[in-house]
């Protein structure tokens, strides 16, 4: 076991993905000689030379349109979106063209692109450097959608998402680059847990606690908390949002009965409301009380000084899980 | 010898500002800059262009025809475009890959498609027309100008392996006001991609005038990315494929990409769901119909003593003998059964979908023992 930051493990995944196999290339804005604004691909350029790791104009469409000639053509690319809210460019050609191929074409042509993402809030960052966009690409049949939480997974999953013949939208919590964890870097892939799978990184039989990316942290941070008032919650990392693994939703919600899907998303349409309703479908019968989101506001990103009023916090974690507990919260006294 | 740009300010006038090789009334006019790539043209394979053009239109009248009887949801016409087509696609290498638009009937044919390939999308049976990799041509491309960039990328991926095949993309003048078109001559030209942009300026964009796309010659756009450009009449088949050799042997060559901007003319509607009587006029329409490909060539093999009755009744009876073929197969497609709305989404489990597709499943089953 080696010790990573999240940012050093994807670096050593891209490494490694680049190592195995030969088609795959690299392709975004300052990753060469920079490493990306990010380092995520500091030292790919030496060890694997300019024609792999490729410097892009300033385009997005056009970084993803040339990810799909290159898959036309038998490569499995790997795209770096500099920033979450820069991927808007490239989003008519991820959803009509990399979410569409295949199917298009009856399988004929594989579209293998990994297209990364920067992502999220919590950096004090300027304005459309903060966002949540996993939705618009959950949403969108043909695509697979990833969100990492930690540096063990961050290394596996890539290399898994890469191997995919499957388009995957790589979502990276920016906010956690810098946090450090266990990664076996010599595993082999073929015995990770499948990408599609979720994972249940604290048990409980209480309540349970959906979420994924940088909010996982924050939710065993809450569950901490609730365990010295006696709460025990499962929380669950979903790890993968395209597919959403219900199995493992529904085997805990039949435990606990009780349900809080948090992220830093936004509400309305949000992957929460999509949970929700396919947990209700699933486990109406085992469910005790509503169950809730914890979300961002329906705002877009607010200015850096005002982003903690908007990310939910373990505070407002643990208000919604007195309320699926039905003990006294912050609406006790509207309600009454 | 690599031709370059031909600035014209004049719009109005832009076919007679073109390079050409045959002129509209069939008589040939020395050109420097083409002639030298049509050296070996002789009248036999004047006659199999010729051939082909005729061909062609045929199919597009099929075209036409089936989708007003109602056994195609749409077509693009691509009458008048068949020097343009044809011309350029017979320059191409058998290894060369295509990523055209939805209008390439002309190219897909030059590159060996079956009948029902012309068809299949059309007709709502499949989302790609034909097996890309059989014909090296990509699927029909709907999103205006989103396939120049894949394109591009292709290239990026010859130059890497270094190939000496060349990718080649077909748009229309509406697409180069597209970023994407735009990114792609960028990225062409950052890496010295071996492709070819081949614009064919059919001067309407559904009912926008070219003008509105363009104040200049959109071939005067391409030095300003660094891209050597031809402005060709694209009425002549002969320039056409001229024009189309210069660009393939510039890019398979090493010396990066280049673009053609083939001056054309859409004589139908945009397609069969259009009407442009309501936005041209007939007069305009008169003056490009004395400007047909097919004509032309016919004018200038008829001076030359090569255009024989065999060749003319031989043509004619492989153009119904397609169209003939073409409707069979159409008219015999069987639609596929309905659980095949799921299939092909992703190339591997996709756990969401199964139980999409389980849950139909057995919706479906459950009308079974009905009548």
């Amino acid at each position: 076991m080696t010790e990573l930051t999240l940012g050093k493990a994807l670096g050593a995944g891209l490494r490694q993905a680049m190592r195995d196999d030969e088609k795959v290339v690299l392709l975004g804005e300052d990753i060469g000689k920079l490493g990306g604004v990010f380092r995520i691909t500091d030292g790919l350029l030496d060890e694997f030379g300019a024609a792999r790791v490729i410097d892009t104009p300033l385009a997005e469409s056009g970084i993803v349109g040339t990810a799909v000639g290159l898959a036309f053509r038998g490569y499995r690319p790997v795209v770096e979106i500099q920033f979450d809210g820069f991927v808007y460019p490239a989003f008519d050609q991820i959803v009509s063209q990399v979410a569409k191929l295949h199917y298009r074409t009856q399988g004929r042509v594989k579209m293998p692109i990994t297209i990364r993402i920067p992502w999220a809030g919590g950096i004090g960052a300027a304005e459309h450097h903060s966002e949540s966009p996993e939705a618009y690409f959950a949403h969108t049949a043909g695509l697979r959608v990833v969100a990492v939480s930690n540096p063990e997974d961050a290394y596996r999953s890539l290399r898994q998402a890469i191997a995919s013949d499957d388009p995957v939208v790589f979502f990276e919590p920016k906010r956690l680059y810098h946090h450090k964890g266990e990664v076996d870097l010599e595993a082999p892939l073929a015995d990770a847990p499948p990408m599609g799978l979720a994972r249940v990184v604290r048990s409980g039989t209480d309540v349970t606690v959906l979420t994924y990316g940088a909010m996982v942290s924050t939710a065993l941070q809450a569950a901490e908390a609730a365990e010295d008032e006696g709460v025990a919650l499962e929380v669950i990392d979903l790890r993968s949002l395209s597919p959403v693994d219900y199995d493992s939703i529904a085997a805990s919600v039949r435990k606990t009965g009780r349900v809080v899907v948090a992220h830093e998303a936004s509400r309305e349409a949000g992957l929460a409301a999509e949970v929700i309703a396919s947990v209700t479908e699933l486990c109406f019968e085992y469910l005790e009380s509503p169950p809730l989101r914890v979300t961002g506001h329906d705002v877009p990103y607010p200015p850096a000084k005002l982003e903690k009023y908007h990310l939910p916090d373990l505070d407002r974690i643990l208000d919604a899980v007195d309320r699926v507990m039905d003990r006294p919260h912050s609406l006790t006294g509207a309600d009454a | 010898m690599s031709p370059q740009t031909t600035p014209i300010a004049d719009t109005a006038q832009d076919l007679e500002l073109s390079e050409r090789i045959l002129a509209p009334d069939g008589t040939r006019v020395a050109n420097d800059r083409l002639d030298p790539f049509v050296t070996d043209v002789d009248a036999a394979q004047l006659r199999a262009l010729h051939r082909d053009m005729v061909i062609l239109r045929r199919i597009d009248a099929e075209g036409v025809a089936l989708q007003r009887q109602g056994q195609l949801g749409l077509w693009a016409p691509c009458q008048g475009q068949e020097a343009t087509q044809i011309g350029t696609a017979r320059a191409l290498d058998p290894q060369d890959y295509v990523f055209p638009s939805y209008r390439e009937t002309g190219v897909i044919y030059a590159r060996g498609a079956q009948p029902g390939d012309y068809v299949r999308m059309w007709r709502g049976e499949e989302g790609a027309a034909y097996d890309p990799a059989a014909l090296r041509v990509a699927p029909l491309q709907i999103i205006i100008g989103a396939q120049t960039l894949h394109a591009v990328g292709y290239a990026l991926g010859i130059q890497h392996e270094k190939a000496s095949e060349v990718a080649v993309t077909y748009f229309g003048d509406g697409a180069t006001s597209q970023g994407d078109v735009n990114e792609a001559m960028i990225f062409a030209a950052s890496y010295q991609a071996p492709v070819v942009f081949v614009c064919q300026n059919n001067h309407w964009a559904i009912s926008e005038p070219v003008a509105v796309q363009s104040q200049y010659p959109i071939a005067g756009r391409a030095p300003g990315f660094g891209i050597p450009s031809l402005r060709v009449d694209g009425n002549d088949v002969l320039a056409c494929l001229a024009a189309m050799r210069w660009a393939l042997d510039h890019a398979r060559s090493g010396k990066g990409p280049a673009y053609i901007e083939a001056v054309t003319y859409r004589m139908g509607p945009h397609t069969t769901a259009d009407d442009p009587t309501r936005y041209r006029d007939e007069a305009e329409l008169e003056s490009w119909r004395r400007r047909d490909p097919i004509t032309r060539l016919e004018a200038y093999l008829r001076a030359t003593g090569d255009l024989t009755e065999e060749h003319l009744a031989e043509t004619q009876a492989a153009a119904d003998a397609v169209a003939k073929e073409m409707r069979a197969t159409c008219l015999g497609m069987v639609t596929r059964p309905p659980l095949a709305v799921f299939d092909g989404v992703y190339a591997e489990p996709h756990t969401g979908l199964e139980r999409q597709r389980d849950e139909y499943a057995a919706y479906l089953a459950s009308f079974e023992g009905e009548a």
